[in-house]
């Protein structure tokens, strides 16, 4: 027997292949938007394994420095490395910002790492040009995604830096790329104030007589001084020995520290169930939505197509052919057109999802996923046609 | 007239609605119509010639009566068939005022369709439309699609559809309205060949003036009853 939806869909090869590519437009959204969902899910994975950190230190009862404000003394570390297991603890400091280069602005999370070298939690694990920052001030490593190049000035709050090296793939768990600069330049631009503010601090704690004791010398120039500087981190980064588990290090310190203390898995829970769950519910709607839409058109098109064969189908009942035929044909076209939608849809996301400014993940998986919703959602379109071309009666081709 | 009938009628009444309302479209009809023979059916409008076609198409079921075709009983104050379709498909043949061929199959598949519904193999069905186009002297426009026919080419083609599967019975909707005299004397030329050639009987229902006298027996059909009488019978030497 031959294929009545395939010599239909040859015959009118135009109209399907526009229509198709019409609803292929919409399926490589959808296939866009899971794999904005996906990028996300896999921003906040780098982020966690391009710290290279086992445990997080932060400060109690707070959700760590990615999903909410932390600040430990910046010599908390010094307690945390002597303790058993502990293979590496490092300070570390995140905030996000708008980083200046030239007449623009690059919003940026800059990391804050103390003196070390590559493989110390913190810092870039790699880099694609350039070098690691050597000297304590000034020098910056910055994500490709920046548009920064080598020996481009870059300025943050009021100073400037040199990047000295490109890294890839180091976002937020929000997607902005990372620039990073030594912990002491971090801690200053984090809690740097303009002069104009600084002076009237000091003014103000100059007017306060709590602080400025006649008998007491030296009192006011030492509070100025405490105020001047920020000996606060967000978090500290700790790598653990071999033969020790993640628990097993974890738990002296939340016990004797009085700090919380998040595994990889916690912290891997903490960015995707509560940092981006909204995100992700957003996107969810709009899966829901559009996938709606697509049913909505294919059901729309091919119940057109059928009401335009209405005469052949008329003809094709009446010289005998059954009903599970016709409604084939019918089905076939629907998933037909669906198969010509993925396939524009599957190659337009591909093609557009790195001009995306944030990182788009296509998973083999997510396209084998919505292959399968795609031809159920045409089958399922199909269906509203089908009963029309099942209720054409066989006389209406004899006419009367 | 033959002995043996290729269809037969006998009392058929077809009602539409009841009560007050209903309509008697076919009050008593009689018929019938030999193997190898071409008879006429004519008729004003709203006389009942589409009702009838269709009670004899099986495509709407008569109030009461007899049909028979062949030695099969079809109908007897109820269908005696369990599958109409099968029996459409497989016992009689369409050819309607428009030849309604698929538009998106070629000239052979149109034809070949209707044995391969009825499960003969691809290969089979499109020898014998092949056959059939080469008898109908459309043999050269095989691969063509109904688009790229003239209306005469459309409706041998139509008519090689009706006769493929090789029904006893073949039913003609004004097959020559939308054709000139020429046109529509050379269609009835081809049913009365194929009529004789495949021994098929052919009720060709027209208002065609132009064919009338080609016809041996012609039905008038008025106010729902049949009426037969002689027609010249006019040759086509």
């Amino acid at each position: 027997m031959i294929s009545l939806a395939g010599r239909d869909i040859l015959h009118g090869w135009g109209k399907f292949v526009f229509t198709g590519v019409g609803l292929g437009l919409l399926i490589g959204v959808t296939l866009t938007m899971a794999g904005v969902y996906r990028g996300m899910i896999d921003d906040a994975q780098v982020l966690i394994d391009n710290s290279g950190a086992d445990l997080w230190v932060v400060q109690k009862d707070t959700l760590g420095p990615y999903a909410e404000s932390s600040s430990l003394y910046e010599d908390i570390y010094r307690g945390i490395v002597i303790m058993p297991g502990v293979a590496q603890a490092v300070n570390v400091t995140y905030f996000t910002m708008q980083v200046r280069h030239g007449e623009r602005d690059v919003r940026s999370m800059a990391v804050g790492i103390v003196p070390g070298e590559a493989g110390q939690p913190g810092w870039p694990p790699y880099l694609v040009a350039g070098r690691q920052i050597t000297r304590s001030h000034y020098e910056a490593v910055a994500d490709i995604a920046t548009g920064f190049k080598l020996g481009d000035r870059i300025k943050i709050r009021r100073n400037h830096y040199t990047v000295v090296g490109l890294t890839r793939r180091m976002v937020s768990s929000n997607g902005d790329p990372m620039v990073f600069i030594s912990l002491k330049d971090a801690q200053e631009a984090q809690f740097l104030k303009d002069n104009d503010a600084i002076v009237q601090n000091r003014r103000r704690t100059a007017e306060n007589p709590n602080f400025n004791r006649p008998g007491v010398p030296g009192l006011l120039e030492a509070v100025i001084a405490s105020q001047s500087g920020n000996p606060y981190v967000n978090a500290v980064l700790v790598s653990i020995k071999p033969g020790y588990t993640a628990e097993q290090v974890a738990e002296p310190i939340r016990r004797w520290k009085r700090l919380t203390v998040y595994t990889r898995a916690q912290m891997e829970s903490i960015l995707i169930e509560k940092l981006i769950a909204t995100a992700a519910k957003q996107i969810g709607m709009f899966l829901v939505i559009l996938t709606l839409v697509s049913a909505a058109i294919v059901a729309f098109i091919i119940y057109t197509l059928t009401l335009g064969k209405i005469r052949e189908i008329a003809v094709l009942k009446l010289i005998g052919t059954r009903n599970r035929t016709i409604a084939a044909m019918i089905m076939q076209q629907a998933v037909g057109l669906g198969l010509i939608g993925f396939a524009v849809g599957k190659i337009a996301a591909t093609f557009w999802a790195p001009i995306f400014p944030k990182y788009v993940l296509l998973l083999p998986s997510d396209s084998l996923r919505g292959f399968v919703v795609v031809v159920v959602i045409c089958a399922l379109a199909s269906v509203l046609a089908i009963r029309a071309a099942l209720k054409v009666d066989p006389a209406e081709a004899i006419g009367g | 007239m033959a002995d043996s009938y290729g269809i037969r009628i006998e009392g058929v009444r077809k009602r539409y609605g009841e009560g007050d309302t209903a309509v008697d479209a076919l009050k008593h009809v009689d018929m019938q119509v030999a193997p190898g023979e071409v008879v006429g059916l004519i008729g004003p409008s709203g006389s009942g010639k589409s009702t009838l076609l269709k009670c004899l198409g099986a495509v709407i079921e008569p109030t009461a009566g007899r049909m028979t075709l062949g030695e099969q009983v079809i109908y007897d104050d109820g269908w005696k068939i369990p599958d109409l379709r099968a029996l459409r498909r497989d016992k009689i043949g369409f050819v309607f005022q428009a030849p309604y061929l698929i538009p998106f199959l070629d000239v052979t598949d149109n034809v070949a369709l209707l044995p391969m519904l009825a499960g003969h193999s691809n290969a089979e069905s499109r020898k014998r439309a092949l056959e059939l186009l080469e008898a109908l002297d459309v043999g050269h426009r095989a691969k063509a699609m109904p688009s790229q026919l003239s209306g005469g080419e459309q409706q041998r083609v139509s008519i090689a559809r009706a006769l493929v599967n090789r029904p006893p019975v073949i039913l003609a909707d004004e097959p020559t309205a939308p054709l000139d005299s020429e046109r529509a004397l050379a269609v009835i030329r081809i049913l009365n060949q194929m009529a004789s050639q495949y021994e098929t009987a052919i009720i060709v229902v027209t208002h065609d003036e132009k064919i009338l006298p080609t016809f041996k027996r012609i039905y008038h059909i008025r106010d729902g009853k049949t009426h037969e009488e002689a027609g010249e019978g006019r040759g086509f030497d």
